[in-house]
């Protein structure tokens, strides 16, 4: 087991750690958003509300949210040892600053990602905690045996707010850059850089950070001039 | 004598490895034809007469092959012109009455020594980690003796055209050095001679490369960008595949 002790604290199996979560994570994003489209439809939210019961009660999802959780927790504080770690790899900074073909995000991964946890905790606190304590009003749909938990309604109330669409807007700004690194980033980690695969990756990955992104800033903005 | 320009030189000036160190500025008077470290030794001339402490940086052959000279000139490792190295730089790429900031190479594997001077010996200890072939591989086999693929011989040499100047570590705001470690790697990697040790050797150079207090690699890119040699990231990629290849196919030793 040594070996693999060995690994894990080696610089390169960090950056493998990194880019499996982060890949994960990707992939998670992509889900959720087909999930929040529901946001979107004219049925008052009940098909957004029975999608949440599923969500919540699933035996098989609530296994996959939990390894979620484990993943953001293990990507945010991996990633924020190694900024740490680097930071005083480099020392002392240089007087001028370099001016040459690199991106600000991939320079600013550790501060984008510490504003995305921050962003997450805050989301948490307004959906997640109120659908786990029980605060939300109870409906009932024709077909659908008992009451479920109106979520849309939590939904609605927050994006009636223009402080929370802003901080969602901005939250899913933030998210954008976090991807256009990492999107490609996390390829280039698992030895995938060749020229025939490389610039489809780059360019999916550049389509991913806005549009992922995007998709769900519009449910926030929808909501509120809509509704 | 239009070719004649006056530049003022702000150099990082640092006694020695303990002491805190500064920038002073200088004015030079240099020819454009000159290379930027003829430059320097105009400015060491002039302080020399004036006997002050001339301004220590390292050079050797001059002609951008040795991987010897380093500085950072204006924020970028070997200055601003791409796939050059600082001596093969010409002060024509500068403009008269211009202020050059000149400081050492900023990692906390390369401690400055002096001035522009960094201890470079971390890159020595990797490549004595593995960075060779440990059999003779005698003369130079005869044409095709060995069948290597032409793309297969054609990126084994452009990952060894790299002179091991420590730009890549120099640029890397994160102080890492995967880009040299990994040119290193898939240069030996890439051909039958090497190929052979190629996992124990990128398990013992990576080992090495972590233990020298060098940054983690985030895939920003700043290295390929500053690298003289234009050394590229797919060498870190390859080097990754063949990390992961060791640990996980690899026999327990």
């Amino acid at each position: 087991m040594k070996w693999l002790t060995t690994f894990f604290g080696s610089s390169i199996g960090k950056k493998l750690l990194m880019s499996l979560t982060g890949l994960f994570l990707i992939l998670f994003l992509l889900i959720h958003l087909i999930g929040n489209l529901q946001l979107l439809k004219n049925d008052g939210g009940m098909s957004f509300n029975i999608y949440a019961k599923l969500m919540t009660t699933n035996p098989l999802i609530k296994f996959i949210s939990y390894g979620n959780y484990f993943f953001i927790l293990l990507h945010a504080f991996i990633g924020i040892s190694l900024a740490l770690y680097n930071r005083t790899a480099k020392g002392q900074k240089y007087a001028v600053a370099a001016n040459n073909n690199t991106t600000w995000a991939s320079k600013n991964m550790a501060l984008l990602g510490t504003l995305i946890l921050a962003f997450i905790f805050i989301h948490m606190g307004d959906f997640w905690l109120k659908m786990k304590l029980d605060q939300l009003p109870m409906v009932t749909y024709p077909g659908i045996e008992g009451e479920i938990k109106d979520l849309y309604f939590s939904v609605n109330e927050t994006f009636k707010q223009p402080l929370f669409v802003g901080l969602y807007v901005i939250g899913m700004i933030i998210l954008a850059f976090h991807l256009q690194h990492g999107f490609q980033s996390a390829f280039q980690t698992l030895g995938i850089n060749h020229k025939k695969y490389t610039p489809i990756i780059k360019t999916i990955g550049l389509a991913y950070a806005i549009l992922v992104p995007l998709g769900f800033a519009i449910i926030p903005i929808w909501h509120f001039l809509m509704k | 004598m239009s070719e004649d320009i006056k530049l003022n030189i702000k150099v990082w000036r640092q006694k020695n490895n303990k002491s805190a160190g500064g920038f002073e500025t200088y004015p030079v008077n240099a020819n454009e034809h000159m290379s930027f470290l003829e430059m320097l030794d105009v400015l060491n001339e002039d302080l020399v007469n004036q006997k002050k402490e001339p301004v220590a940086f390292e050079h050797d052959c001059r002609e951008g092959i040795c991987g010897t000279c380093s500085l950072v000139i204006n924020g970028q490792p070997h200055g601003p012109n791409a796939g050059t190295t600082t001596c093969q730089l010409h002060m024509r790429h500068f403009k008269n009455g211009e202020t050059i900031v000149v400081e050492p190479y900023r990692a906390k594997a390369f401690p400055v020594l002096k001035d522009l001077v960094v201890d470079r010996s971390a890159f020595d200890r990797i490549i004595q980690a593995g960075g060779y072939i440990s059999v003779n591989a005698g003369q130079a086999p005869d044409g095709n003796a060995i069948p290597i693929g032409k793309n297969k011989a054609g990126k084994s040499f452009e990952s060894a055209a790299c002179i091991g100047c420590g730009a890549c570590v120099a640029a890397c705001p994160n102080g890492s050095a995967m880009l040299f470690t990994s040119a290193k790697v898939t240069h030996l990697g890439l051909l039958p001679q090497g190929e052979v040790e190629a996992e124990r050797r990128t398990e013992a150079m990576v080992a090495q490369m972590d233990k020298e207090g060098f940054g983690m690699c985030s895939n920003i890119g700043a290295c390929e960008a500053e690298c003289p040699k234009e050394i590229k990231l797919d060498n870190i990629a390859f080097m990754n595949r063949s990390y992961f290849k060791a640990v996980f196919g690899g026999e327990l030793e």
